[in-house]
């Protein structure tokens, strides 16, 4: 998957409108708008509170996915296999949920308020990703 | 209530677009950029970057007031303490972002995108979310994101 000006100037433009729904979050519902908390709670997976602003918002996401695909949006994906998805989807939700977060809560949220905790889970998950990515290269199995 | 929930909704639909316009929901382009050492695509410190502009003039704003513009109240993480829950935590959460290229916003929003594999991998983050649950307590893990 290489880079190129269009792709570069789409994450932008799409990284623009992630921190306007954060920021709107924030400043509306006084939420943080970091996807794993909000997930395990619409799932039923976290502890009580208000499921009705984490369910939107979780089902708003594949919603406005589908809108923008059909506005145009240049789309295209490539998957690993099954074993991948399961083994780092387990991985993932667990460890969002101990480290209290993820991409969104720490990397977006967390390190542009400066919080300590985001900044060191930002660090930490930023590069066991680069390691991995490594190892399995490595192992002949990777991208 | 509803303007609440419509409100919640309209920023989920705004972010999953962001997620599907900045090439995120690629799980190819999230490890390209994880692959530094091989062929790297910067694209995602650029999703970053961009994401952390409204983000950081948001904080700004929310210093000055008192409250929401649409809620009572301010829910947003107070601890400040760097722990092993969130090193351990943050560290396999980078395993399994770097195994399958995906975390949990894009995860979600590829389930109109590519349906099949999406949901594989988000039934498999609800069974980690789950085993989370069944886990000691530890110290109470105030942030919820």
């Amino acid at each position: 998957m290489a880079a190129s000006l269009s792709s570069i100037s789409l994450g932008l433009a799409g990284g623009l409108m992630i921190g306007c729904a954060a920021a709107a979050m924030l400043l509306l519902l006084g939420r943080i708008a970091g996807v794993s908390g909000l997930a395990a709670r619409a799932f039923r997976l976290a502890d009580p509170g208000s499921t009705v602003i984490a369910t939107a918002f979780v089902i708003g996401l594949p919603a406005g996915a589908a809108l923008a695909k059909r506005a145009g949006a240049p789309f295209e994906a490539s998957f690993p296999s099954i074993i991948y998805l399961v083994i780092g989807g387990l991985l993932v939700g667990l460890g969002a949920r101990l480290g209290s977060g993820c991409t969104s809560g720490h990397g977006v949220c967390g390190v542009s308020r400066l919080s300590k905790r985001s900044l060191v889970a930002t660090g930490v998950f930023m590069a066991t990703g680069v390691l991995t990515v490594a190892a399995l290269r490595a192992a002949g199995v990777g991208p | 209530m509803i303007r609440t929930t419509l409100i919640a909704l309209a920023c989920g639909c705004v972010f999953g677009a962001g997620l599907a316009i900045s090439g995120m929901t690629n799980p190819a382009r999230v490890i390209g950029f994880l692959d530094v050492f091989g062929a790297f695509d910067p694209t995602l410190a650029f999703v970053m970057l961009g994401a952390l502009i409204p983000m950081g003039l948001a904080w700004r704003v929310k210093e000055r007031r008192e409250r929401p513009f649409a809620a009572q109240s301010f829910v947003v993480p107070a601890t400040t303490r760097v722990d092993a829950r969130l090193v351990g935590g943050a560290a396999l959460f980078g395993v399994g972002w770097g195994v399958a290229g995906l975390c949990p916003g894009p995860a979600l929003a590829n389930l109109t995108l590519s349906p099949l594999p999406a949901a594989i991998f988000v039934a498999a983050m609800a069974c980690g979310m789950a085993l989370h649950r069944m886990l000691p307590r530890g110290t109470p893990s105030t942030r919820q994101n």
